[in-house]
């Protein structure tokens, strides 16, 4: 069977009947798509809450009497958890890779719908596993969310008793779900693209979701080994991990285990899982800054083979999480040289991203205000990622609030900054609607200079030496006093970015009613999900007809031609040539 | 390697594209199968990480292996030997029933029951062994070894119950239509599925019944 005759297939077989089947029990993409979004998001803010109560105690220490050393640990740990795993990537690949991947390569649906379906449900099982972690006795685990052992397991830690368990659960399941989902995306990337459609005509947008899917389905076993053997460490005790330990004054039956075996296997997965967070936003990032500049995307050979070696490179520089966990000196110098390659494709991106820019028509729309700001807050997290890739410089920062700083830039900011900017990218295509310009400014500039305000300070406090993961700094020589003031400003400032967070919501469901309505395509966008019969798309997206592809995603401005966009599914001779005809020379480039 | 020729391809290029030749670039596949592929490379990380582990925590004073003196428990490996000969036959009835276009489909589907039926009692042989380990002192927890033993041969056994409730499922499936070609092709997939279940069995099978000298050499090649 060809994927051709496979895309062409109107499959009648999950059409929508009633509400059940089109909003709960749905197997359309586009359904499952909100679906994970709407889970995603309200997850996020959960941890997003736990966040700003973190800040309180940070910045006001002893004000809050519901703060105590032990729920402090549980949201720092929560808080990690749910941005990196059940939101970043549950909104990146099941949001966005669910609504635009069969809407991009041309297709009527994933090639295996009913097991995208299971994949949603899954996932939100693995979400209310989670959630039930906060009611049991002992509440959540409070283990820091790279759960290292021995102490994840062992009395005295938040959570030891039943939280653990139910964070193990919650993540193999949702190792599960990502699988499901993941097999999806891949496939169908695979195997339903539209007549036309070549790998290398794809989106970068693709290219980043297809990648980050592969990272994801070759990274994520790593998770689940460790979740199993941890689990059955605790529960059946066995010493996988367990080293021979005296706990409160008690010998426990564990032999000779190895805490730095899982050390290894976390971050086998813990840094693929970076870049399964970020290829998929710098795609995304990719394609609304060349549609919002007017201009094909710069070096796009280029920014294809840096996704795809920067993801093959992740797998090979885990260690360097480990620096401080002590390791073979050739290790460490391996890990650092590994680090810093990996630097090479990711600076080639940003370098193509600015220059797209240049000389472009740049329309400082809301979601290329979110596009620019990304680069910002990308290059800086960058950067302090090089200084801590080296051994020497990660030594005494390791476990400061440098390494906080570092991290949330990023790939907290930054995939976020992307995911604003492709939630109000896509809305027009997503809803019908647009939404409110106005508050999307507003969202951004508060967004954009209050994440600056929060973390710009981290980075030098952590050069004081400040802890991460302290309740409170307490007495010591080396901190001055106005570190604390410090503290108070960024609490302040995050308790500020926590509340135009709102705004956000607001908007979008504000402009879900009473927001302009949109034609087919706002923006003036080549790509194909942009050029579907009805908007929003409807079941099946693209009536009786599937599109042809004709061109690359990236025909902007092209010279000679009237429109300074040139859509995917549309043929030489269909576009209006300022002189009448193509240009003679246009064969020739 | 035709991905590295696509990714060659200079999109940006005005050319007529060759609808037919992007078209045919997978002609010959089917989803099942690509979904298949990438199943399998998820399932042998998942099996290669622990294997890797598996040899790491070899190297620690605390593990003793399963064989090497005539006393442990796994020198006499006659009953692993007998459930090797079973998931093996369960394969051969695959192949019999997916790879012979003149077998009728009654042969098929009396292959295809005897397959499960091997596989069943693969699944009891090795909990006859787990039960056998267990009589004998040799429990999850007592040796990082043993550990090991039920936690691997327990994660393929769930792997070859998967297969078993999919293979059911298709049967259903068979049931309730005529489609016997797309049947066909995922039965294909099927006898796949078994023959790469065997092969992580062999490994895991020489893995684990190895002796302290050999895990030492294989740590000093890994450089463990």
């Amino acid at each position: 069977m060809t994927h051709i005759a496979i895309a062409e297939q109107l499959d009648d077989s999950h059409e929508p009947g009633g509400f059940v089947t089109k909003y709960i029990w749905s197997q359309d993409h586009k359904v499952i798509a909100i679906q994970y979004a709407i889970t995603a998001i309200f997850v996020g803010l959960i941890a997003l809450v736990l966040s700003a109560i973190m800040r309180l105690q940070l910045g006001f220490p002893d004000s809050f009497s519901f703060i105590d050393p032990s729920s402090y640990l549980q949201f720092v740990t929560m808080h990690g958890m749910i941005m990196v795993i059940y939101l970043l990537t549950a909104l990146l690949l099941g949001g966005f890779g669910n609504y635009l991947i069969p809407l991009m390569i041309g297709a009527r649906d994933m090639v295996f719908p009913y097991l995208n379906m299971l994949s949603y449900w899954t996932y939100l099982l693995s979400v209310i596993v989670l959630i039930c972690s906060f009611f049991v006795t002992g509440g959540p685990t409070g283990a820091g969310w790279t759960l290292y052992p021995p102490q994840a397991i062992l009395q005295g830690t938040p959570g030891a008793d039943k939280g653990i368990i139910l964070m193990l659960v919650s993540l193999a399941i949702f190792i599960v779900a990502f699988t499901m989902g993941g097999l999806n995306y891949v496939t169908t990337i695979f195997q339903a693209r539209a007549k036309g459609m070549t790998l290398m005509r794809m989106p970068l947008t693709l290219w980043g979701i297809l990648t980050a899917t592969i990272l994801g389905l070759l990274a994520f076993p790593a998770l689940l080994v460790s979740a199993i053997m941890m689990l059955f460490d605790m529960l059946l005790a066995t010493s996988f991990f367990m080293p021979a330990i005296v706990s409160l004054g008690d010998n426990l039956a564990y032999t000779g285990g190895s805490p730095i075996l899982f050390q290894h296997l976390f971050w086998f997965f813990g840094h693929p899982e970076v870049y399964i967070v970020a290829l998929p936003a710098f795609g995304m990032v990719s394609d609304v800054i060349a549609t919002h500049a007017r201009k094909n995307i710069f070096g796009y050979r280029m920014m294809v083979w840096a996704i795809v070696a920067i993801g093959g490179l992740s797998f090979v520089v885990w260690a360097h999480h480990m620096y401080v966990s002590g390791m073979n000196p050739y290790f460490g110098f391996f890990f650092a040289t590994t680090t810093l390659i990996i630097a090479i494709p990711t600076a080639l991106k940003v370098y193509n991203w600015v220059l797209t820019l240049w000389r472009g028509n740049i329309h400082l729309t809301v979601p290329m205000l979110f596009a620019i700001g990304f680069i910002f807050t990308f290059t800086h997290g960058g950067l302090t990622g090089l200084w801590l890739g080296n051994v020497v410089v990660d030594l005494p920062l390791s476990d400061t609030y440098f390494v906080v700083a570092h991290f949330h830039m990023v790939m907290g900011v930054s995939p976020v900054m992307v995911l604003f900017a492709a939630i109000y990218h896509w809305y027009p295509k997503i809803t019908g609607r647009y939404f409110h310009q106005g508050m999307g400014k507003f969202h951004f500039w508060l967004t954009f200079l209050g994440t600056y305000a929060i973390y710009l300070p981290m980075h030098y406090l952590g050069f004081l030496g400040v802890p991460r993961r302290y309740f409170a700094i307490g007495d010591s020589n080396f901190i001055p006093d106005s570190a604390q003031t410090l503290n108070a400003s960024i609490t302040v400032s995050a308790i500020i970015v926590g509340i135009v967070q709102l705004i956000f919501i607001y908007n979008v469901i504000w402009s879900l009613k009473y927001g302009k309505k949109a034609p087919a395509n706002p923006w003036g966008a080549t790509s194909l999900e942009w050029q579907t019969p009805d908007t929003p798309p409807k079941h099946g997206n693209w009536g009786a007809k599937l599109p042809v592809v004709h061109r690359w995603a990236y025909d902007f401005s092209v010279p000679g031609a009237e429109s300074d966009f040139i859509p995917q599914n549309m043929t030489d001779s269909e576009v209006t040539w300022v002189s009448g005809q193509p240009p003679q020379d246009r064969e020739k480039t | 390697m035709a991905i590295f020729t696509g990714l060659r391809e200079k999109p940006w290029l005005s050319q007529t594209p060759d609808l037919a030749s992007a078209a045919n670039n997978s002609a010959t596949r089917n989803p099942g199968k690509t979904a298949l592929k990438f199943f399998l490379a998820v399932v042998s990380m998942l099996f290669f990480l622990f294997i890797i582990t598996f040899l790491s925590r070899t190297q620690f004073a605390d593990f003793q292996a399963l064989t090497g003196k005539p006393w442990l428990p796994l020198e006499n490996s006659t009953q692993l030997w007998i459930n090797t000969g079973y998931i093996l036959l369960a394969s051969v009835c695959f192949q019999i029933s997916s790879a012979f276009k003149q077998v009728n489909y009654p042969t098929k589907l009396l292959m295809i029951t005897l397959a499960i039926v091997f596989s069943v009692l693969f699944v009891f042989g090795q909990l006859g062994v787990w039960q056998t380990l267990a009589a004998d002192g040799y429990l999850i927890n007592t040796n990082p070894a043993n550990s090991f033993f039920y936690l691997l041969t327990g994660l393929h056994v769930i792997h070859l119950l998967g297969g078993v409730l999919a293979l059911l499922r298709l049967l259903f499936r068979l049931a309730l239509t005529t489609n016997h070609q797309q049947f066909d092709a995922n039965l294909k997939l099927v006898t796949f599925y078994w023959h790469y279940l065997i092969i992580v069995w062999l490994v895991l099978f020489a893995l684990l019944t190895s002796s302290t000298e050999t895990f030492k050499t294989i740590a000093q090649l890994c450089g463990f």
